[in-house]
């Protein structure tokens, strides 16, 4: 129930907080639309004017804007599977009795990584993946692998990256799963395990219903937060060597930061936000009608 | 019968726990030795496990490199925005939680949505508003900026926290006259104390984090403790010692503020995507 209150009060408490969310989140937004339909460089300010869409068509015909994108994409693609199955894993080992203590302490570890400074998480990947001087290679090498050049190898590098989003992001997956392995309700699930002694079936056909909605989260976060990788692979890489871990966010942050051509990096932006609206509102047609 | 299974059970589930945990928290301590080594022992290869500890690399970043004063920045930047943040985000969430009007569905739907803008969308018309506005290279540019993840983060934990709250209470001193002001002041947000805290340590936690506003916005006076580690990168000779000492500067008081409020780390990643 709730109460209905003269406009006056609702707008008094409501008031600043959307006028400070306008200001710091809407004008900048408007201002870069506007921007994007200019050529801006902040090198070349006497020959700044209007343009209209021109850098919109830059943008879309660019092969290394597609090619951010589509390195984006694949690190989603990659990355995203790995963090569900063994995030769904952990999350199954960490759903059943016994062992509580140790079990709150391994869930206490996974809070770890999701809170680290993305920045240092990039810093942290430079020194253990270092040929010579890191951990990891030294560990492979027990093993009888050979050094690998992590950082300055294009293919490597970008394996590197989506390693280390992994073990950012599989405990983030992890707990968000097991609160949906929560939400089953425990009768269901014991009359379950008595029918069957297949821990699979009572995973497809008693927990996965319930889990769905979760996973939609997993899916759309992730998602959001791919789009927005920037951090990590910066303060890693660089988004070299060359351009293979320059992801969209890194590329927008170069052409704008570096180039200072800020009305390409406007148009870009843009067009990311869009993107990222569409697979949003996408995603929740797609799997919310099946729950429905 | 079913014993000796169980007990293997129990040890597999064991080794496995062990392996989750070790996965998780290895780094850090690698983050943590590499810190204590000088620069000589920190480029042996193969990297050594067993050394004297050495705290020069704290030393030499606090007092020489200026991580001391960025770390205030930081923390400047960070109290600041969830501040007003709670200020700005608990009588909005209120509102949310208390009354009916029209809109408040979309409302609502716009606070959470900013959870998936990409800072970079609006870091360069930022960047000009702030030069022109002499704004730039200050904490207050950074302090506003960073509402666009701390204000919907106080907003989102606090309206469910206060739709806990009974009504019974607003409605009798409704009776007695109290004014909505009133009763959100002295009723409600005490009660709603462990949501403003939750949502604070989070709001402390995100925007502690933050890079990319902080190293296009705040280039040298008003620089984070991020963008100062980022900085250590940019020589030939990489100082390992001294970059994991800053970053363990960075970590430290984020991962204690994330075991605190461990439980609801992930409803705040989530904002709403998750119940």
């Amino acid at each position: 129930m709730s109460f209905r209150v003269p406009r006056r009060t609702i707008a008094a408490f409501l008031g600043p907080a959307v006028a400070a969310l306008a200001i710091v989140g809407i004008a900048p937004l408007v201002y870069a639309v506007w921007k994007s339909l200019h050529y801006f460089n902040l090198t070349k300010l006497a020959q700044q004017r209007f343009v209209g869409l021109e850098n919109y068509g830059a943008v879309l015909t660019d092969p290394v804007f597609w090619q951010a994108m589509g390195r984006t994409a694949l690190l989603f693609l990659i990355a995203v599977p790995i963090q569900i199955a063994l995030g769904l894993l952990i999350a199954l080992v960490l759903h059943r009795p016994g062992l509580t203590f140790w079990k709150t302490l391994t869930r206490l570890s996974l809070v770890l990584p999701m809170a680290t400074t993305y920045a240092v998480v990039g810093l942290l990947a430079q020194v253990m993946l270092n040929q010579k001087y890191g951990v990891i290679n030294q560990m492979l090498g027990w093993i009888g692998v050979d050094a690998i050049n992590f950082i300055g190898d294009p293919t490597n590098a970008f394996i590197a990256v989506v390693m280390w989003d992994i073990w950012q992001w599989t405990p983030f997956v992890a707990l968000v799963l097991l609160a949906g392995l929560s939400t089953v309700p425990p009768e269901i699930e014991e009359a379950a395990t008595l029918e069957t002694r297949s821990n699979w079936t009572v995973l497809r056909h008693v927990q996965l219903p319930f889990l769905i909605p979760s996973l939609v989260a997993v899916l759309i976060l992730r998602t959001a937060d791919t789009l927005k990788l920037f951090d990590m692979p910066f303060t890693m890489t660089r988004g070299g060597p060359g351009s293979a871990t320059e992801f969209i966010a890194v590329l927008i942050e170069r052409v704008g930061n570096r180039q200072f051509d800020i009305g390409m990096a406007a148009a870009q932006s843009v067009i990311m936000l869009a993107i990222t609206i569409v697979l949003a509102r996408l995603y929740i047609r797609l799997f919310y009608r099946e729950v429905r | 019968m079913a014993a000796p299974t169980n007990r293997r059970h129990a040890w597999g589930e064991g080794v496995l726990l062990l392996l989750i945990g070790l996965f998780c928290v290895f780094p850090f301590y690698w983050m943590v030795t590499t810190s204590l080594k000088t620069q000589v022992v920190a480029l042996e290869s193969p990297p050594v496990w067993w050394f004297t500890p050495t705290l020069a690399n704290y030393r030499e970043v606090l007092f020489v490199d200026k991580v001391g004063p960025a770390l205030i920045n930081s923390l400047i930047v960070a109290v600041s925005t969830t501040a007003l943040a709670v200020g700005l985000g608990t009588p909005a969430a209120y509102a949310l939680a208390r009354f009916e009007f029209r809109g408040k569905r979309d409302l609502w739907f716009w606070f959470i949505t900013n959870r998936f803008v990409s800072p970079v969308v609006l870091a360069f018309p930022v960047f000009l508003i702030a030069r022109e506005t002499g704004l730039r290279d200050t904490h207050i540019a950074l302090i506003l900026m960073y509402l666009t993840f701390t204000l919907p983060i106080v907003i989102w934990i606090c309206t469910d926290q206060f739709r806990s709250i009974p009504h019974e209470l607003d409605e009798a001193a409704m009776l007695e006259g109290a004014s909505q002001w009133r009763i959100f002041r002295s009723i409600c947000l005490p009660l709603a104390m462990p949501g403003v805290a939750v949502s604070s340590i989070l709001s402390f936690i995100f925007s502690w984090n933050e890079l990319l506003f902080a190293y296009i916005l705040a280039p040298k006076a008003a620089k984070t403790a991020p963008a100062m580690a980022v900085t250590f990168m940019e020589g030939y000779d990489v100082p390992y010692g001294k970059i994991m000492a800053t970053s363990t500067l960075i970590v430290v008081p984020v991962l204690i503020f994330a075991l605190l409020a461990s439980k609801h780390l992930v409803r705040g990643l989530t904002m709403g995507a998750v119940k």
